[in-house]
């Protein structure tokens, strides 16, 4: 029984595509696994038991524990939200601002924090507030994270922008809107996913920030990803797969919740008229 | 060079009255809070360190001098090369590319297969691809040290199974940073690519076949040019953080594998800090980079023409 | 009256590309008027510039006597079928033909009423709620007239929108939009390569070639008196024949051709004696003979002959290489006598020949 012909079928790239999920779920799966260990050591099997996740909550290290996740987010999600604005405006300006001498040089400082090793940008930003005495805390690490968030943002955002055929907005125009309706009614509903991809993309970067964050954050504050290095330095220790465990649940939750905010989306359109 | 006949075209002058407060946003954050650091940072370079970490404004060329030449225990032997230094950005560059290149092994045909999946399952793909992602860096690298350890799980499963005598010693070792790189920074390979198969049109693919190529040749000669935008911006993404990580080589390494990175954070790190010369070293790293990207430029240009 | 658009020494360059030169015309209220043109000939540049899409680079535009060309594309009375249709695919159809409302602030009850006559106008009841990408191609079209309408512009620029269709729903759309045009009264601006739509649909054509304007008029002016060589030849089929002007009477003009025939032909100018140019003569007003015509009179032989159905169409071979397409009706002309070789006599039907100066 011969297999029908399909062109965009190459043997082997499913097989690729397994191996990439093996590859990537893998050391997750041994985690989450671990994490349910009885035993204090690491590398024992002791039976099941929640006792490490217990610990995360009452533990001696919960507190810091509750506070760093805290920074995390709240800085994640603020940093996300500036950032977005920021990188929808730039792509809006670049693709649909026409040809414009120093078109290049602005895509260059925009893709900046991306072209620049993270810890070139750490140090940088470092040796920058130290000098203009900018005290280290919540907003240094805020400020610094909006900064390389807004190219990751760029990324989807542009991407999906100039796959968007410049006739939509022409249309547009010719039927009144003026330049702000244009985005709002039809530049912005056919962008959208681009957008909350770059949202979500700018999101998962500054919560996943270490390098940067450990450099700036000054003493006394401490993001989930520093205080989970402070006690890896330390040694493996069963609470932190608890740590991580909820931290990867809690993670595809929001991307399950944003995937179906996507969907909602079009329907709402729909029933809109 | 005419300006579209109003349908296909997707670069246009719209928003062009008022591109300028679209841009500056942008112009304003990124030049305030990285380039003018970053200049600072090449005038740190040039200045004398302070003892207990921080900067006397005095200009001065040690920094750099300390990074290539040997001048014994006082400082005023004739310089020698050190290779120390050379050696561990030489180390960053390999380890760098060979993540790339495994990131592009397993990433394209994984780009490639989700982009050819019906229009449903892409995302649930996608999703599954990035879901490790929203986990934290740290615990990655973490959890991959736990696996590949000598006595982890992956080396307990080949000895039971017989594939092994003895335990593969992977960790610390350079395949195994390349290994944590790799595991880091997989998804933007496989986003960028992605984007650009999805883009494609397969209807190119058709025409070639029904001209008689093979597909091998219409996946070398069509698919490939047409996909080279995300693949260079995708290894990009790899290449460029995996040059100056901190910590798969910190975490999975050991002495032998030492990287910029970790060489750049030891000079900031309380009072054995010598901040000159850790700006100097990211100086260095950072024209490493540039250099880099400008060859990508250039050949992208040439590619365009 | 004034003229629904003026366009005066209207001129577009693209940097150092020229797309259009000194394009002075005016259009009329109420009238359909087609750009005729090959491709990148610069009509669609024209429209665009109407429209508001790109700026001229010099001359104007008015609209009903108001200068329009600094104005940008939503300010401007004037609405734009694409030739893509940019039909919006986040939007149903009822939304996609609202749109224009919305943006101008009607009140939802004024939008519903309009929009529902329009869908009654372009017959698309059954698929109000149906999203462009689940629509066929000639309901996207009749969408994007409708859109386009429900404004109520004063002229509506249409920009090869039936190019996408196939033959048969072409045919279809072209008697509605005449229709449409005439029961609305609205200024319809068309823009196409296709000189058989131009000629069945337009009260005037304006020829474009290279980005200049070579002759405005009705389908008649344009086909029966063709300016130059090159709307001869767009525009039908013709046969031309290289001929230089003895004697001038008025706008009549005799002629000899290369091989020595004598012809005449009627000039669209004055004065052209001793004049090279040539002769333009359309195959279906010449036929074949077995005797001698009265009047001017080329003699040849009979070479292919080509049966299309409706007409059969005869190569001639005339003197030299001279060849001539003559195309003759099958109800009127039996043509079962005429074999290959046979000579033959080419009769021109009266005032058929048209001199065109090179």
């Amino acid at each position: 029984m011969n297999r029908t012909f399909d062109i965009t079928h190459y043997r082997g790239f499913f097989g690729v595509t397994c191996l990439c999920l093996v590859i990537l779920y893998g050391p997750l799966i041994i985690v989450m696994v671990y994490s349910f260990n009885d035993s204090l050591s690491i590398t024992n099997w002791g039976g099941v038991s929640l006792r490490w996740y217990v610990d995360i909550f009452t533990g001696l290290e919960s507190a810091k524990f509750k506070a760093a996740a805290w920074n995390s987010f709240t800085i994640a999600i603020m940093a996300a939200i500036v950032s977005t604005i920021i990188a929808t405006a730039a792509s809006i300006g670049m693709i649909r601002g026409g040809n414009f001498k120093g078109k290049f040089v602005s895509f260059a400082l925009i893709s900046l924090p991306i072209m620049v090793p993270e810890i070139v940008t750490a140090v940088a930003t470092l040796i920058f507030f130290s000098t203009i005495g900018f005290k280290l805390g919540t907003l240094s690490i805020l400020v610094a994270h909006i900064v390389f968030c807004i190219p990751f943002a760029y990324l989807p955002i542009s991407a999906r922008l100039q796959g968007i055929d410049a006739s939509y907005e022409e249309a547009a125009q010719d039927l009144f809107a003026n330049r702000w309706m244009t985005f709002r009614y039809v530049l912005m509903p056919i962008m959208w996913p681009g957008i909350l991809a770059g949202f979500l993309l700018a999101f998962i970067i500054s919560l996943d920030d270490f390098i940067i964050t450990n450099f700036i954050k000054g003493a006394g504050i401490e993001t989930l990803p520093t205080a989970i290095f402070g006690s890896v330095k330390q040694g493996i220790k069963p609470n932190i797969m608890a740590l991580s465990t909820l931290l990867l649940l809690f993670s595809i939750a929001l991307v399950t919740l944003s995937y179906f905010i996507g969907k909602r989306g079009e329907v709402t359109q729909k029933l809109q008229q | 060079m005419a300006a579209g006949t109003g349908s296909g075209s997707t670069v246009s002058a719209i928003f062009s009255p008022v591109r300028l407060w679209l841009l500056l946003p942008s112009w304003i954050v990124i030049g305030f809070f990285l380039l003018l650091p970053v200049l600072l940072m090449l005038t740190y370079s040039f200045l004398t360190k302070e003892f207990r970490g921080g900067v006397i404004w005095e200009f001065s060329l040690s920094a750099y001098d300390q990074f290539l030449f040997d001048r014994g225990l006082f400082g005023d032997e004739p310089p020698v090369i050190k290779w120390t230094y050379i050696n561990i950005f030489i180390r960053s560059i390999l380890q760098a590319t060979g993540a790339t290149i495994l990131c592009l092994l397993i990433g394209f045909p994984t780009a490639y297969f989700i982009a050819t999946r019906p229009m449903q399952s892409r995302t649930m793909w996608l999703f599954l691809i990035t879901i490790p992602y929203w986990v934290n860096l740290l615990i990655r690298t973490v959890s991959m040290k736990f696996l590949i350890r000598d006595t982890g799980p992956l080396n307990e499963l080949f000895l039971n199974i017989g594939l092994i005598d003895a335990p593969l010693h992977v960790i610390n070792t350079n395949f195994a940073v390349q290994l944590g790189l790799f595991y880091s920074y997989l998804p933007f390979m496989v986003l960028p690519i992605y984007a650009s198969v999805e883009r494609y049109n397969f209807a190119f693919s058709e025409v070639a076949s029904d001209l008689y190529a093979s597909k091998i040749t219409i996946l070398w000669s069509i698919i490939l040019p047409v996909v080279k935008p995300g693949i260079i911006a995708g290894s990009i993404l790899v290449f460029v953080p995996s040059l100056g990580a901190f910590l798969a080589p910190d975490l999975l390494g050991g002495a032998k594998t030492f990287m910029i990175g970790s060489l750049i954070e030891d000079q900031f790190k309380g009072n054995a800090g010598n901040w000159p010369f850790g700006a100097a070293a990211s100086m260095i790293l950072l024209s490493l980079v540039l250099v880099v990207l400008m060859f990508y430029a250039r050949a992208q240009e040439r590619d365009q023409t | 009256m004034t003229n629904a658009v003026s366009l005066h020494g209207v001129r577009k360059d693209f940097g150092k590309l020229t797309a259009l030169s000194d394009v002075t015309l005016e259009i009329e209220d109420n009238e359909f008027f087609t750009l005729l043109g090959p491709s990148g000939c610069g009509k669609t540049t024209l429209l665009r510039m109407i429209a508001g899409f790109e700026n001229t680079t010099a001359g104007t535009i008015h609209l009903f006597g108001d200068e329009i060309e600094h104005l940008p594309p939503n300010k401007r009375p004037v609405n734009t079928v694409f030739q893509n249709y940019a039909l919006f695919p986040h939007m149903n159809v009822v939304e996609n033909i609202g749109f224009s409302l919305r943006m101008l602030g009607w009140t939802a009850a004024k939008i519903q009423a309009r929009v529902d006559e329009m869908v009654e106008m372009v017959q698309l009841g059954a698929f109000v709620h149906r999203k462009p990408s689940q629509i066929s191609g000639g309901q996207q079209q009749r969408v994007a007239l409708a859109r386009a309408m429900a404004p109520r512009p004063k002229v509506l620029l249409l920009d090869e929108p039936l190019s996408a269709l196939d033959l048969k729903l072409r045919q279809e759309m072209r008697a509605e939009l005449k229709r449409l045009q005439r029961e609305t009264g609205i200024t319809f601006i068309f823009v196409t390569h296709d000189q058989e739509e131009a000629l069945s649909m337009s009260d005037r054509i304006a020829v474009i070639s290279d980005g200049k304007l070579q002759q405005i008029g009705t389908p008649f002016e344009i086909y029966e008196h063709p300016n130059n060589r090159f709307i001869a030849n767009f525009i039908g089929e013709t046969n031309m024949l290289t001929a230089t002007v003895n004697a001038v009477d008025g706008l009549h003009v005799a002629c000899h051709l290369a091989g020595g025939e004598r012809l005449n032909a009627l000039a669209n100018c004055q004065n052209l004696v001793g004049a090279n140019g040539v002769i333009s003569l359309r195959p279906e007003r010449l036929s074949v003979s077995k005797t001698a015509p009265t009047g001017d009179i080329l003699k040849g032989v009979l070479g292919e002959r080509v049966y299309l159905g409706t007409d059969t169409q005869f190569i001639v071979k005339l003197s030299g290489e001279l060849k001539l397409k003559v195309r003759m009706q099958n109800s009127i002309f039996q043509g079962a006598e005429f074999k290959t070789g046979d000579p033959v006599f080419v009769t021109i039907a009266d005032d058929a020949a048209r001199f065109l100066v090179d």
